[in-house]
């Protein structure tokens, strides 16, 4: 059939991008999706997606710090570019990020689904803004869903986690 | 036939009074969290295997039609492209799926011949990429010959309606009228009987994470081993083996973590039958995860879509005497599950009311759209919707303050235990004391003087009220006793861990329930903790797969607390019990004289000699010379908790037995504001009082109850799916089936009554459904306040804005 001579592969992308401080030299298809690279050829499973179609949020990352839904982005796109994954927040000593700590400490988090991308949002907020009031929380996340928490904790502990990070930065200058 | 006095009577025998316990009861921080932030957790997707291949599914764009044709050539021409499968090249290596009903419905994961609901597969593939997967679905042709939708469940009861299945004799598969107590009596003695036609839609679970399976069969030994976020795993794996052609004893089955459930994820019998067949196809792995889009229209997704006529039966004095429900159901094109969401209802159908007789009226009619799965409530919640509509209604007839009439009907405190009409049994209670404190927690003067001030300005605010019932723990004859000659009158619902205790005194608990979003590891660790003394932060929890033979119902109507801390709490009894005989024998002194404190195990009341875990682990282990005669070397435990209160129905019916007789109960004061000319509700303030008896870890409790209640609050304003007239699904993603976000969303506020369990361990209570079972009904009683002035009667779920000023329109211009 004629439709079998359309799907011959197109020549693959060159993408040099820093991931989570590891830079890397890629050869990537067209139409490779960011998040189908992290998850995939990359091994960055923490990057979930729920909808695939920039609904839900959960497969958000920061791209040059901007919060940005990775499965609407192709790789292709990001030559140059600096990536952020929620397996660049906690240390490898089983530490975890403030942000973290403060989901964990306020429950905001139950599946976890959504988590990571919750979590990649709070980190653009929180430079943003750098205690938020829970308006801006609302502001900032509202795009991102949750089926578990019913959202109030996940709204305390972006807050607490601003609190807790001015506290850090203010017990530095000290 | 069972009666109350069978249950038994002091299942708490020997726990520690309230005061003394340390674990149970408190906020332990959660132990699932760490590894779910740092992204670390494996979720079936994030599952990798060598060689693995990725599947994908075409689906039918039609509700119902004949398939003429389907040319597959293109798509296997695709290079990468490893197998497609048509439904016929399927069935040839793996069988239908299992089905609970008696009724000859027949449905496989793939298609064969004919379509019967929009996004039923049709054919599938595997290829070295998802990608070229779906290259693949999109170069396969499909000739279709179109058939007549049946799309209202009305329409499709008719003797003339196009039939769904050529198998059965009506688009009705089943229909059943069961009376309990006297209810024509009860009708003909009443000085009232209010009425109403309420509509409930069909809504779906939705969780986050779809449902998937990555299944690896190995052709040379004949065994397959699967991943999946299916929760029937240790409970009903047979059944998968049945369907996937595997020996049941060569199927292997691995939890995943799981991205939310809410119901829809039990048996996801379709995602491991594609990846079966796909990977019996292969002989590779395969990975098939469903995208939204497959989710939505074709999972096990969707709840209860109802339409009932309903009466409520009362004396002059607002005595409720008599219900009736006529009901029709519309479950879509298939009949998997039978009416277990029927089962289900009949736990709790006439609410925490003394209402004595019960007509319940049931018909689950067939139409083209995908069949009914579970959903959080599973049956029961459009029950309490209408029950709590009814209420509200005979109040405002026979001129009652709403919360005087609930008070006046309740089941009173020394009523428990109760055996509700149809048999089910409630253990215990409190309600007039929950819904004392909801209306103080509310401050209902406050928001009455507000809503005054809001009237003058033309503004519509309501203060909504339920009292609503939350039967938690099930067992399994709800999935049944509906029919007279069930085809599997099963009874069991058990839940197991196995617990050893190393030789350096490490525990370590293995759980046969998936982690589906609860929190199994923290609960079970907070039980070893208290029985041992020792801190749950050093307790190692882990989770079985299907070779262990740890049976395991896991989470599911409200269940996974009550049933963990049984057999968690009988696992460490028992290990407990032999490492004191071991000390004992060790200190030579009488077992009876030896107690366990803070996890170290000394003589009673005298701190002075004592061994710690190690030094007894050490002993089990390693010095059987040392150990007391008959007793074996190692310290493990399996055990298995059974429902702990069933009785099984009666054979005429008249009696459904005790089958969900742990009951929660909640009062829900919602406060909303309406506009009548926009249609737009808004959620101002929302209190919730729950009574789940001990509140096993209050943090955790109280994110179950604000979960729920944020769906409800999605079932009360915006979740449905609908259909256009051709039987098209209008709401495939989360673009057109909108879920809350943080927006609609106001503060949330909990509080608890503690009426323990008399059945159970530590007197727990389920707590997983409460949110959704009350809030969408006390919304609906919210609107109905704020529009009283309008003369408006809500009667029909989600209230979106068209339908808000659709009924507005309708009461101005005095249509019913």
């Amino acid at each position: 059939m004629s439709e079998t001579t359309s799907t011959a592969a197109p020549e693959k992308v060159r993408v040099r991008l820093t991931v989570n401080g590891t830079s890397h030299d890629l050869l990537v298809e067209p139409r490779t999706l960011l998040a189908d690279l992290l998850r995939g050829d990359l091994g960055l499973t923490g990057t979930h997606l729920g909808c695939e179609q920039g609904v839900c949020g959960s497969c958000t990352v920061l791209v040059d710090g901007t919060a940005t839904r990775s499965c609407l982005v192709f790789a292709a796109q990001l030559d140059g570019a600096t990536v952020r994954t929620v397996e660049s927040l906690g240390g490898v000593d089983g530490s975890l990020h403030p942000i973290q700590r403060a989901f964990h400490e306020n429950h905001g988090l139950q599946c976890g689904f959504c988590t990571p991308g919750m979590l990649m949002g709070t980190c653009e907020l929180l430079e943003r803004t750098t205690e938020p009031d829970p308006d801006d929380v609302r502001e900032a996340l509202g795009g991102n869903l949750c089926r578990c928490t019913g959202y109030q904790n996940i709204v305390k502990s972006v807050c607490a986690a601003g609190r807790a990070l001015a506290a850090e930065r203010n017990g530095a200058q000290v | 036939m069972s009666t109350v006095e069978d249950r038994p009577t002091t299942a708490t025998t020997g726990s520690p009074r309230e005061g003394e316990r340390r674990w149970v009861g408190r906020s332990v921080p959660r132990k699932e969290d760490p590894k779910l932030l740092a992204g670390r957790a494996t979720f079936v997707g994030d599952v990798t295997l060598p060689g693995m291949l990725h599947g994908a599914v075409l689906r039918s764009p039609h509700a119902h039609a004949r398939i003429v044709s389907i040319d597959t050539s293109a798509a296997e021409a695709i290079p990468g492209v490893a197998a497609v499968l048509t439904g016929a090249q399927a069935a040839e290596l793996v069988n239908p799926m299992p089905a609970f009903c008696a009724e000859p419905v027949p449905q496989t994961a793939v298609a064969i011949e004919r379509v019967r609901y929009p996004g039923e597969a049709v054919a599938i593939v595997a290829a070295t990429d998802r990608y070229i997967a779906e290259d693949a679905c999109a170069a396969i042709r499909v000739e279709y010959e179109v058939l007549p939708a049946v799309v209202d469940p009305e329409a499709a009861m008719a003797p003339d309606a196009t039939r769904i299945h050529e198998t059965l004799d009506s688009n009705v598969a089943f229909h059943r009228t069961l009376d309990f107590g006297d209810v024509e009596g009860d009708l003909a003695r009443a000085h009232t009987v209010v009425r109403t036609r309420a509509r409930w839609h069909r809504m779906g679970a939705q969780p986050m994470e779809t449902a998937g399976a990555v299944a690896s069969w190995d052709p040379f030994d004949k065994s397959m081993t699967v991943y999946s976020n299916s929760n029937f795993h240790n409970f009903l794996p047979w059944a998968f083996a049945g369907m996937l052609g595997v020996s049941t004893n060569r199927l292997r089955m691995i939890p995943c973590a799981v991205g939310g459930s809410f119901g829809s994820k039990h048996f996801i019998t379709k995602v491991l039958a594609i990846a079966g067949a796909l990977s019996k196809a292969t002989g590779r792995p395969v990975q098939y995860l469903e995208d939204r889009v497959d989710n939505i229209a074709a999972n096990d997704n969707v709840g209860c879509d109802r339409i009932y006529d309903a009466e409520l039966a009362l004396a002059e004095d607002g005595e409720m005497l008599g219900l009736t429900l006529r009901i029709i159901d519309d479950y879509g094109a298939y009949f998997q599950f039978a009416h277990g969401q029927h089962g289900n209802a009949m736990a709790q159908p006439t609410g925490p009311y003394r209402i004595s007789s019960l007509r319940y009226d049931v018909s689950c009619v067939l139409t083209n759209k995908v069949q009914q799965g579970f959903f959080r409530g599973a049956g029961a919640d459009p029950g309490n919707f209408v029950l709590e509509r009814l209420v509200d209604k005979a109040a405002e007839q026979l001129g009652i303050d709403r919360a005087e009439i609930r008070r006046r009907n309740f089941i009173r405190p020394d009523q428990f235990p109760f055996k509700t009409p149809p048999g089910n049994v409630y253990d215990s209670g409190n309600y007039a004391a929950v819904l004392d404190k909801a209306l103080e927690l509310a401050g209902i003067d406050d928001w009455r003087a507000e809503q005054e001030r809001l009237r003058a300005e033309g503004r519509y605010l309501g203060i909504g009220l339920a009292t609503c019932q939350e039967r938690t723990g099930y067992n399994a004859s709800e999935w049944w006793f509906l029919y007279d000659n069930p085809p599997l009158p099963a009874t069991s619902t058990p839940e197991s861990v196995k617990m050893d205790v190393d030789a350096m005194g490490g525990v370590r608990v293995e759980v046969g329930c998936p982690l589906w979003g609860n929190s199994p590891e923290t609960v079970v660790s907070q039980v070893v903790a208290e029985e041992f003394g020792i801190d749950p932060g050093d307790v190692s929890v882990t989770y079985a797969d299907s070779t262990t033979g740890a049976m395991s119902a896991g989470p599911g109507g409200s269940r996974l607390t009550i049933m963990l801390s049984g057999a968690t709490r009988g696992a460490a009894r028992t290990i407990r019990d032999k490492m004191i005989r071991i000390a004992a024998h060790a200190m030579e002194m009488d077992p009876a004289d030896v107690e366990c404190v803070d996890g170290t195990f000394r003589a009673k009341g005298a701190p002075g000699t004592s061994m710690s875990m190690a030094d007894i682990g050490m002993r089990a282990h390693l010095f059987f010379h040392d150990t007391p005669e008959d007793e074996s070397s190692g310290l493990v435990a399996v055990h298995t908790y059974d429902h702990p209160y069933s009785t099984p129905p009666s054979a005429d019916r008249k009696d459904m037995g005790a089958f969900y007789p742990m009951v929660s109960h909640a009062c829900h004061i919602p406060i909303v504001e309406v506009d009548p000319e926009t249609g737009v509700v808004t959620l101002r303030a929302y209190y919730a009082v729950n009574d789940c008896g001990t509140v096993m870890n209050p943090t955790l409790v109280e994110g179950q109850i604000v979960g729920g209640i944020v769906q409800g609050i999605g079932a009360a304003l915006m979740e449905e799916y609908r259909y256009g007239e051709d039987g098209a699904l209008d709401t495939p993603t989360f673009r057109e089936y909108l879920v809350p976000s943080m927006h609609e969303v106001p503060e949330i506020v909990v509080e608890h009554l503690e009426t323990p369990s008399p059945f159970t361990e530590y007197g727990v209570k389920g707590a997983g459904e409460g949110g959704r079972l009350v809030a969408p009904t006390a919304i609906a009683s919210a609107v109905d306040d704020a529009l009283k002035p309008l003369g408006v009667w809500v009667d029909e779920l989600p209230m979106t804005p068209e339908r808000v000023v659709g009924m507005v329109t309708d009461a101005r211009e005095g249509r019913p």
